[in-house]
């Protein structure tokens, strides 16, 4: 066998393949990610201003709520993002359990704050507005006490990573706690048809048949999106810092830090 | 039933959560880039004195 015959049968390493190999390096994940997170804040600070000034101010008053249905549109996209982050933060876990790759443990770890921020906006803005509209701040229907077990879990995957000194020992059990904890958002999404519960079902569906008028329905939309821009450049800042954390005594963050001053 | 205060609250609340969130990370970024520009001035110091 020559060695013409050799590099044909090699496996040819793809594009996306060689991008994922790179982002498992701690000094390239941390200066290629520096440059999306301005852009990323910059979006969702543009998105945002949009989406609540239609939602605020453009669009009228529900028919039967009355002015407490904008709060929707800060407690929807954020029991959105809540639970995406969750499923995300599983995905993560399950990858850096089986591969063992420390940026995925890294950026699992960091979502969990960011999702406990977003469970703690759904609850309280969902407890506002409730009380206007039920009567009531609370109740426990499984919605509800569902949406709170989720920020029970990410308040444990914070606390059992914290708990342990050694960060990949910590990320692995907090991992394993993410994945076991993913039990919980299927009955977050179908609580309401599961249970008779108080919270309303499903007004938006992505098969069509929505119950919201589409000038209701777009301010919303461009807030969940805000809110995936959020997550991500929040998200990218926390893992910099975090390797930045972890790697204090190798010689790139010291090049680095050497760079900029 | 005025829905004004049950709005601007939920806002101001959300708003005061997402904040923290998101300056939290920038304020432990200063406290380690201060720790590690000290390290690396107790290095030089230390190697500075050894020659």
């Amino acid at each position: 066998m020559n060695s013409n015959t050799i590099k044909k049968t090699k496996p040819r390493k793809n594009a996306l393949v060689m991008f994922i190999h790179k982002m498992g390096s701690p000094p390239w994940f941390y200066q290629f990610t520096g440059k999306f997170i301005p852009w990323f804040w910059l979006i969702f600070g543009v998105l945002t201003v949009w989406g609540l000034y239609l939602g605020l101010v453009k669009v009228p008053a529900d028919y039967l709520q009355g002015e407490s249905f904008r709060i929707m549109y800060l407690h929807v996209p954020a029991a959105w993002i809540s639970m995406l982050i969750y499923s995300l933060m599983a995905v993560m876990g399950f990858i850096a359990l089986v591969w063992r790759i420390r940026i995925v443990e890294i950026l699992a770890m960091c979502s969990a704050p960011i999702g406990a921020a977003f469970t703690i906006v759904t609850l309280t803005a969902g407890s506002l507005w409730g009380r206007p509209t039920w009567g009531t701040y609370w109740v426990w229907d499984a919605r509800l006490t569902s949406e709170l077990v989720l920020l029970f879990l990410y308040l444990g995957v914070i606390g059992l990573y914290n708990s342990i000194d050694e960060p990949r020992k910590a990320a692995r059990a907090a991992c394993l706690l993410a994945l076991v904890g993913a039990v919980n958002l299927p009955i977050i999404h179908y609580s309401v048809k599961w249970w008779n519960t108080l919270h309303q079902g499903s007004s938006i569906s992505l098969t069509g048949g929505s119950s919201i008028d589409s000038s209701m329905l777009w301010p919303l939309l461009i807030m969940a999106i805000a809110t995936k821009f959020y997550y991500a450049a929040n998200l990218l800042t926390r893992s910099r810092v975090k390797l930045l954390e972890q790697d204090i005594r190798k010689s790139w963050v010291r090049e680095i830090l050497r760079e900029k001053s | 039933m005025s829905h004004a205060p049950f709005i601007w609250g939920a806002y101001s609340i959300g708003a005061v959560v997402l904040l923290w969130c998101a300056v939290a990370p920038l304020l432990r970024k200063k406290s380690i880039t201060r720790d590690i520009r000290r390290l690396i001035q107790i290095e030089e110091r230390s190697r500075d004195s050894n020659t």
